[in-house]
């Protein structure tokens, strides 16, 4: 709660250092980026023409962590390497600066006493001919400005403690006890260059503390007043026989240089700790070409979106539009669930109701009860016109009702959908259910025929094909609900009718029981379907992703990355 | 064995039984889990001549932790109006979140908020104050960082 609401001068400093730092890198990394596309859409571009590669697909590779690890330790011999300084140093330098080592060098080049205050490497440099004052205010003053950069906001209350409230500093050589545990037994006593010692237990608590609970990679000295920031040698001899920590810190960092890297993502499968390069899907304009899914190589099942924070597949519709669908199903839950749990069933008989085209006149089809689907109550009341539904209405115009109908017809389109999105969505779920069934299947099927382990594979693969098939399905819905009307979008939902029967087909097929004597016709039909359903889903996973490449569909809302839609 | 932070409040506690702050005085400290300190701002003040009460809550992991410190708000208390406190006592203070360091001690919480009553001019709750009590936990550690 302390972030959010503190204001105090210091703070004014603070954002604009911030600021400032932040527009930097950005810069840098924006460079680096519109660089690599060039090259890459041009590559991407020749494989795919050359048919060397599927316009759906991406081309990536996967890193196991020691991978990610070597390049960490190259960079970081880099920079020691150059300006003479510790790994230890080098480390927070480049974590610093986000880890993008020309601005890295440029900075220190440019000021190294403050690049290394700034990253926690060293203390602030003494004020020139100030005689003994040690701890003067003025000093105080620039280590405030200089803390600031540990991830807080000072507040005033703060800086007010500071010059009253902080305890002598530690480094008093007088202190031969931990000043936070008081343990006269406590005989190792450590500390950073800034020279506040304390008791080897209390470091490792605090850092286990910071890395386990906290998450934080960057461990400062325990000092109140102090901004230096541990060098990841002092970090695991503190921590000593605690390798676990060790160990979540090395991955920690890891994490952190893949995420200041843009050609980088890190498997976001739980306790995955594989990481992805896919360089052509680095820029924000290339992901309005493509969809970037790409597997971290541990197993098929973490497959995941390289450009958007959407968990699995969600091709052929582009992250854009994707998340544009997610959030207006988000929107609209309440309104949709209401909506499907009213129209359901006839208030009357309890059977499945039917409405009459896009208006609010609803009928049961079984018991002929007629009401209104607005207020739910009869339509006798509601007089005898379309559309004249005076209890919702409260005062009404013949406008006003338009917009009425309108925001209804919209609502109506929106639910077609939604609905056949969410009914794939739940399809695809109950397909683990599927999945079992199809095992004893193949079980049984082992039992009674002389089919081989192998060849009972055809009743696995179809499942695993309906699955993915109906992920398509899913999402193939959310890019029609935004297609413009005409030729394109017509032409797209052809394509996804025959993906549709066809797997529908296929899950009938799935469904049906097994019989001795029908084994080797089921397997056959099975696999052909099965290949007939990869065809299809190929089918329309290529002619989407063409269709980006060549810019051919066009949205019924503004895209970024496309031309505005006029209506 | 005594814990680290047993063996740190034993020793805060001879201190400030020894040798309190002005202003700052021990009202309750029957275990090392809750303390009551009460806080009165000295000299010219808007605060001046109201007392508050504080309650400090500490865990096992005290002092590498921070504790969690509230001003207590019940019939003979309030939380001073002040733009880092919250009415329902909470208070938004660096020193008790990420600027927390476990060289700080009770006493030193206290001189910091004492003196971050004394430095206010205007008596006025936070912005938002109404939502973040309607929504805030008990124990004002728990509250969510990022998410509000
Ligand atoms: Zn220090
Ligand atoms: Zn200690
Ligand atoms: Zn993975
Ligand atoms: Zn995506």
């Amino acid at each position: 709660m302390s972030s959010d609401y503190e204001y105090s001068d210091d703070d004014a400093e603070y954002y604009e250092g911030m600021d400032m730092d932040e527009d930097e890198d950005i810069d840098a990394q924006d460079d680096a980026i519109s660089e690599d596309e060039m090259e890459i859409d041009f590559s991407r571009h020749d494989r795919i023409s050359s048919g060397k590669q599927k316009a759906y697909e991406v081309e990536y590779d996967t890193m196991p962590q020691e991978v990610v690890e070597s390049l960490i330790s190259k960079d970081i011999d880099h920079i020691s390497s150059i300006f003479g300084v510790s790994n230890g140093v080098a480390s927070l330098l480049l974590r610093y600066m986000q880890w993008n080592k020309e601005r890295m060098v440029e900075k220190y080049m440019d000021n190294s006493i403050e690049l290394s205050v700034k990253a926690g490497v060293s203390v602030v440099p003494p004020p020139p001919a100030s005689s003994s004052g040690r701890v003067s205010s003025s000093r105080s003053k620039s280590s405030t400005s200089v803390a600031t950069k540990r991830t807080t906001r000072r507040s005033a209350a703060e800086s007010a403690s500071r010059s009253k409230a902080t305890p002598e500093p530690p480094t008093s050589p007088e202190y031969t006890i931990c000043q936070i545990c008081f343990d006269d037994e406590q005989t190792e006593m450590l500390a950073l260059s800034c020279g506040h010692k304390f008791c080897v237990d209390c470091w490792s608590t605090f850092i286990r503390s910071k890395i386990r609970e906290e998450g934080e990679i960057n461990v400062g000295c325990m000092a109140s007043d102090c901004s230096l920031i541990a060098p990841d040698s002092f970090l695991y001899s503190a921590l000593g026989a605690d390798k676990e920590t060790a160990k979540r810190h090395k991955e920690l960092i890891v994490r952190h240089y893949v995420g200041c890297n843009k050609n980088l993502k890190f498997c976001p499968y739980p306790s995955c700790i594989n990481t992805v390069s896919c360089p052509a899907a680095a820029s924000k304009s290339a992901l309005s070409t493509f969809v970037p899914t790409v597997t971290c190589g541990v197993s098929d099942d973490h497959i995941f979106c390289f450009g958007c924070p959407i968990e699995g597949d969600h091709r052929p519709i582009i992250c854009g539009v994707a998340k544009l669908w997610l959030k207006k199903c988000q929107d609209d839950s309440e309104t949709a669930n209401w909506i499907k749990s009213n129209t359901k069933e006839c208030s009357k008989c309890q059977s499945t109701i039917e409405k009459n085209g896009g208006c609010n006149h609803m009928t049961c089809k079984k018991c002929k009860y007629e009401f209104c689907w607005v207020c739910m109550g009869p339509w006798s009341e509601h007089g005898t016109s379309w559309y004249n539904c005076n209890r919702y209405e409260e005062s009404s115009g013949v406008e006003a009702r338009d917009a009425q109908a309108r925001s209804r017809a919209s609502l109506e389109r929106y639910l077609h959908y939604y609905n056949r999105w969410a009914n794939h969505e739940q399809s695809a779920k109950l397909s683990v259910d599927l999945y079992s069934k199809t095992e004893k299947k193949m079980e049984e099927m082992q039992i009674t025929s002389n089919l081989t382990w192998i060849e009972v594979q055809f009743a696995k693969k179809a499942v695993d094909e309906v699955f993915k098939c109906r992920m398509t399905l899913k999402w193939t819905y959310a890019m029609a609900y935004y297609l413009a009307k005409g030729n394109a979008k017509e032409l797209f939902e052809d394509n996804q009718r025959d993906l549709e029967k066809a797997v529908e087909d296929l899950s009938e097929l799935l469904e049906t029981p097994i019989e001795a004597d029908n084994i080797p016709i089921l397997r056959q039909k099975m696999t052909d379907k099965t290949v007939y359903v990869h065809k299809r889903n190929e089918i329309m996973l290529e002619d989407t992703a063409e269709g980006f490449l060549e810019g051919r569909w066009k949205w019924n809302v503004n895209v970024e990355g496309f031309e505005t839609t006029s209506d | 064995m005594s814990s680290i932070s047993t063996r740190r409040l034993q020793k805060e506690l001879k201190e400030i039984n020894n040798d309190c702050p002005q202003g700052i005085a021990l009202v309750k400290a029957e275990d090392f889990e809750t303390w009551y300190l009460s806080l009165q701002v000295l000299g010219e003040s808007v605060f001046a001549d109201e007392t508050f009460l504080l309650k400090f809550r500490f865990d096992n992991q005290y002092p590498i932790s921070s504790p969690s410190v509230t001003f207590v708000v019940d019939e003979h208390f309030q939380a001073p109006l002040h733009p880092h406190v919250y009415s329902n006592g909470h208070i938004c203070a660096n020193i008790l979140g990420d600027g927390w360091s476990p060289v700080l001690s009770v006493t030193s919480v206290c001189i910091s908020l004492q003196s971050m009553l004394a430095s206010c001019t205007k008596k006025e709750r936070p912005e938002g104050n109404d939502r973040y009590v309607m929504f805030a936990p008990e124990d004002p550690k728990k509250v969510d960082h990022f998410s509000s």
